[in-house]
């Protein structure tokens, strides 16, 4: 009985083959799970699609010369490990810009609240998600990050575009509390695309900075439920600045 | 320039009631917090996953590295401040719990459409939050230069891609304020450095001014 959910960073991305689609937490790099991050970079996967919020930081980024190395998806960037991203933003690492301009990657915008419901979308098993945002600008006429036109639907005199749902090979989230069995908190502003992406795909795993025994901690104290989360990662560091 | 900045900025702090909800774009709008009264209590949402944002953190032993504004910076928060996650975020943004948003432009046509996401053929970011708060927020405030080296900015018809359609409410520039009404752009406050004249030359769509155009006042 599989109530010990904790793996290796290593064996969580023991999965994780060259083309695979994943879906990683965080906003620009708070939140991101570096551990598991490192563990694909020393795997080295190639031509992944990487659906998450922005590209993390480049070295050298962001202020208080805190960026001593790149942080979050930056160091897969680095490895040229994506072929493809599906984001909200990508403006702030570099990487991102260098390697659309080199041919090398791609990419599909995304609003950023549509983001989130697309993929609670994809972990709820809704069939869509009805959003007035982007209607009238190039979200309404461009196609969605698997070639398909949007539609849009009226409903009682109101215009709204469909947007599907978004799944994942794997998920990896970042965890700040989290039990043997999954059921995890993620502090502060860490929350971020780290909740709506839980259960968004084949395999949620999540790396915790703290691990405590189950029913060490009032179940209230979690705000994800475990059973949505397939593996549990231990030891995931705090940010160093 | 940065007197230019500031002057904008203090205007649109006069836009805030006590208790309103806002959140602020990168540029100009995040000046605006210094010049809200201390009697004016606002709440500032910030997308990336809470409301009570406070001030950018200045001193390197006083981080908590799990929270950062939406731009990344380090940031203090209010005694009330919520973290939530991007989806509950945007819930909020989308389903109208936000008294104002103010964001920079591009452009801006006379009919309240936005572009200030994408400049086609140049390096790329992405609209993060900006689509979404500007459907969402019940009053979505430009706060901008009036023209960008001499071009115009404020338009008949936006060339660039849209961020939103008919979405924009007021325009606030160093020249003066605007609101976007159904009979067109209505100028209600001019800065006094300025005239009628200098105003619609700067401006590339007709201008109407209020019966009542008032000054727009920097104190």
């Amino acid at each position: 009985m599989a109530i010990n959910k904790v793996i290796t960073a290593d064996e969580a991305v023991a999965g994780v083959q060259d083309g695979m689609t994943l879906a990683i937490g965080g906003f620009l790099g708070t939140g991101t799970p570096e551990c598991i991050i490192d563990a694909l970079v020393r795997k080295g996967v190639k031509h992944l699609t990487v659906i998450a919020n922005d590209g993390g930081f480049a070295e050298g980024q962001p202020a208080f010369g805190a960026g001593k190395t790149s942080r979050g998806i930056g160091k897969l960037l680095d490895a040229h490990m994506i072929d493809h991203v599906v984001m909200s933003h990508v403006g702030v690492n570099p990487r991102l810009n260098e390697q659309f301009a080199d041919g090398s990657l791609t990419y599909t915008l995304v609003p950023q609240g549509t983001l989130a419901e697309k993929l609670r979308a994809g972990a709820f098993g809704l069939g869509g998600v009805l959003t007035p945002t982007g209607l009238g600008t190039p979200m309404e006429t461009e196609k969605d990050e698997l070639g398909r036109d949007k539609i849009t639907i009226e409903i009682d005199g109101k215009r709204f575009l469909l947007e599907r749902p978004l799944r994942a090979d794997s998920a990896f989230l970042r965890a700040s509390v989290a039990d043997r069995f999954g059921n995890f908190m993620s502090a502060k502003a860490t929350k971020n695309f780290n909740y709506p992406m839980a259960g968004c795909a084949d395999h949620t795993i999540i790396a915790t900075e703290k691990l405590v025994e189950i029913g060490e901690l009032d179940p209230d104290y979690f705000d994800i439920a475990g059973v949505l989360v397939e593996s549990v990662v231990e030891g995931e560091p705090v940010w160093q600045i | 320039m940065a007197d230019i900045k500031e002057r904008i900025a203090k205007r649109v702090a006069k836009e805030f009631k006590d208790g309103d909800v806002v959140n602020l774009g990168i540029g100009i709008p995040t000046l605006v917090p210094k010049f809200i009264p201390d009697d004016v209590v606002v709440t500032v949402h910030s997308e990336n996953g809470f409301a009570g944002l406070d001030t950018t953190v200045t001193e390197l032993d006083k981080i908590n590295v799990d929270i950062i504004d939406s731009g990344g910076a380090w940031v203090n928060v209010v005694p009330r401040v919520k973290y939530f996650d991007s989806a509950t975020s945007f819930g909020i943004i989308r389903g109208g719990h936000l008294d104002a948003t103010v964001l920079g432009a591009m452009q801006v046509a006379e009919n309240g459409d936005l572009a200030n996401w994408i400049v086609p053929g140049k390096k790329v970011a992405g609209m993060g939050g900006a689509m979404d708060l500007v459907v969402g927020a019940k009053k979505v405030i430009i706060a901008m230069t009036h023209t960008q080296k001499g071009n115009h900015k404020i338009l008949e018809k936006c060339t660039l891609p849209l961020t939103g359609e008919k979405v924009v409410n007021l325009i606030i520039t160093e020249m003066g304020v605007m609101e976007v009404r159904p009979e067109g752009l209505v100028v209600t406050e001019l800065h006094p450095d300025y005239t009628k004249e200098d105003i619609q030359a700067a401006t590339g769509c007709k201008l109407i001014f209020a019966d009542d155009l008032k000054v727009m006042e920097e104190e």
